[in-house]
């Protein structure tokens, strides 16, 4: 997509934005823009401020300084699955909606993330990777057109995880939103970006686009490339 | 896709002389005498109430073995044949219905005031602003102290009785009931709010039922308290009710009338336990609980 394409379909936008904890300036007059329909993938080491932007995206905290534009209708998934442990799995789904098909359409919810067996279950009778589901079930529930994932599989294992990804990829086939995921894992970042921004002092760094078929993502020349590429953005010395 | 998953249950003991080694192994294969079943169904045949079961059997071993003076402390079973007497000859009765009406209204008013403060308190920075000192402040005086007043202020008859069963309701209420709603995980509020749900969903469906635990734990000192209310109302000055029998019993030295008294006190307790123990079962099944081995 070129660049004139993407600023003509801005999904949502940071400028110039700020935020200070204390002294500790964590976002340094830092620009991104979202495109419609695109999933960027914000990479960066811990603590470099991610899920700091992420918040500030979400309307989870103010910003110091410059301008936040993001659509009304948004969705945050958390690294910890954050269900209510006293709703049942469906209700834990249907928590943000109105209206009389409130329940069908977290029952659909439910069916496409491959829980509709589970919705009386208690929270605590789910798995790690189900909990987290749930949580992505009750995200796009309400449709939006913008949803936050901060580090959404940072505590599943191996497995699980390839198998939430491509739960993400076959989920972005039916909704339409635009998507911000919040990782420190370079193979998730090039298993489901269409580009991937690496944060750096406060800013957004380096931007690679991610133009690679399905195949080529798990194992390719190009991948490797991006991949040492990342490695090498993040401050890590290329060692294979 | 295969995992490979560890077993623990398949664990085989080697004779490896230096190293201790555990084994675990599904808890119905292990060799089960019927010496093993029996002790099982031996060991607490009426679960938490076998202690007390146990003492009541000695002690009626002991006053039957003249160890214990019946005017010091009768036996069971003659507390509780004076308890069928005074039944009869319609003393308790009465006693015990005036008891449980003064303790039903007070707790009515005391719950009432403690759960509507408490839910205000907790919610609002302006209901915490408005009760949250004063009530502190009532926390500090003693239950027991605040009965004098109240017969200055109401007299002698049900009134100041009431009250300080409804004041003992009140203040734990409030208390637990506050810091149980300001106590509801910050994470998940926020994980609320970002679903669009609006300010009545998040108190229905998220600070309500995360203080639910704290409410239930204000029931209990609550109960607890308007039961001691109760009694010091009772026996300080009452012409009627389970307090006045116990006077009346300690006037003319009937230890048995005292002691029915006091089982009925504790039976009025062990009630109170049992009702929030249910409502626990019932209101909070979502929660992972600890089970003591």
């Amino acid at each position: 997509m070129t660049e004139l394409a993407i600023r003509q379909e801005i999904n949502s936008s940071a400028e110039r934005v700020v935020r200070r904890f204390g002294d500790r300036v964590v976002l340094d007059h830092l620009d991104l823009t979202i495109a419609h329909e695109e999933l960027v993938v914000l990479l960066g080491p811990s603590g470099c401020g991610k899920s700091t932007l992420l918040r500030l995206l979400a309307g989870l905290d103010r910003p110091d300084g410059g301008r936040i534009e993001v659509p009304t209708r948004r969705a945050v998934v958390f690294q910890a699955d954050r269900l209510l442990p006293w709703q049942r799995v469906l209700r834990n789904v249907s928590l943000g909606l109105r209206g009389p098909d409130a329940i069908n359409r977290a029952r659909q919810a439910l069916a496409e993330v491959g829980l509709d067996d589970r919705e009386d279950a208690w929270p605590k009778q789910l798995s790690g990777g189900e909990a987290q589901r749930v949580a992505l079930a009750r995200a796009l529930v309400s449709e939006p057109e913008l949803v936050l994932l901060d580090e959404p599989f940072a505590a599943l294992d191996a497995i699980t995880r390839l198998r939430m990804h491509d739960l993400v990829r076959e989920l972005r086939r039916k909704h339409h939103a635009a998507m911000l995921l919040v990782t420190h894992d370079v193979d998730e970042a090039i298993a489901l970006a269409d580009r991937i921004v690496v944060m750096s002092d406060g800013r957004i760094g380096t931007s690679h686009d991610v133009a690679l078929s399905a195949t080529d993502r798990e194992a390719s020349t190009a991948r490797e490339q991006l991949r040492a590429a990342l490695l090498a953005d993040l401050g890590l010395a290329l060692k294979h | 896709m295969t995992a490979v998953i560890d077993r623990p249950t398949e664990l085989v003991t080697t004779d490896a002389p230096t190293r201790r080694r555990d084994v675990f192994v599904a808890a119905d294969a292990r060799a089960k005498g019927r010496l093993a079943t029996a002790r099982k169904r031996l060991a607490w045949p009426l679960g938490i109430y076998t202690t007390p079961v146990v003492i009541l059997i000695v002690w009626e071993i002991l006053a039957l073995a003249k160890v214990l003076k019946p005017t010091y402390a009768p036996a069971p079973t003659s507390i509780a044949s004076t308890a069928v007497d005074l039944w009869q000859r319609g003393v308790l009765g009465p006693d015990l219905e005036v008891s449980l009406r003064r303790a039903a209204i007070g707790l009515a008013l005391g719950l009432t005031a403690g759960v509507i403060t408490g839910i205000l308190g907790g919610l609002l920075r302006t209901g915490e602003f408005l009760f949250n000192g004063v009530i502190q402040i009532f926390n500090t005086i003693p239950l027991l102290a605040v009965l004098p007043v109240m017969i200055v202020w109401f007299g002698i008859d049900e009134m100041p009785k009431v009250l300080v069963i409804a004041f003992g309701a009140f203040v734990p209420m409030y208390l637990n009931l506050f810091a149980a709603i300001r106590g509801v995980d910050q994470r998940l509020i926020e994980m609320a709010r970002t679903t669009g749900a609006g300010t009545w969903r998040l108190v229905t469906r998220v600070l309500v039922p995360g203080a639910l635990p704290g409410f239930l734990v204000g029931l209990r000192f609550s109960l607890a308290y308007s039961i001691l209310g109760l009694v010091a109302a009772e026996t300080i000055n009452a012409d009627k009710g389970l307090g006045f029998m116990i006077t009346q019993g300690e006037t003319y030295l009937q230890t048995n009338q005292v002691y029915v008294g006091l089982v009925i006190y504790s039976m009025l307790g062990l009630l109170a336990d049992q009702l929030v123990r249910t409502l626990e079962r019932v209101l909070l099944r979502w929660r992972p609980s600890f089970e003591a081995s």
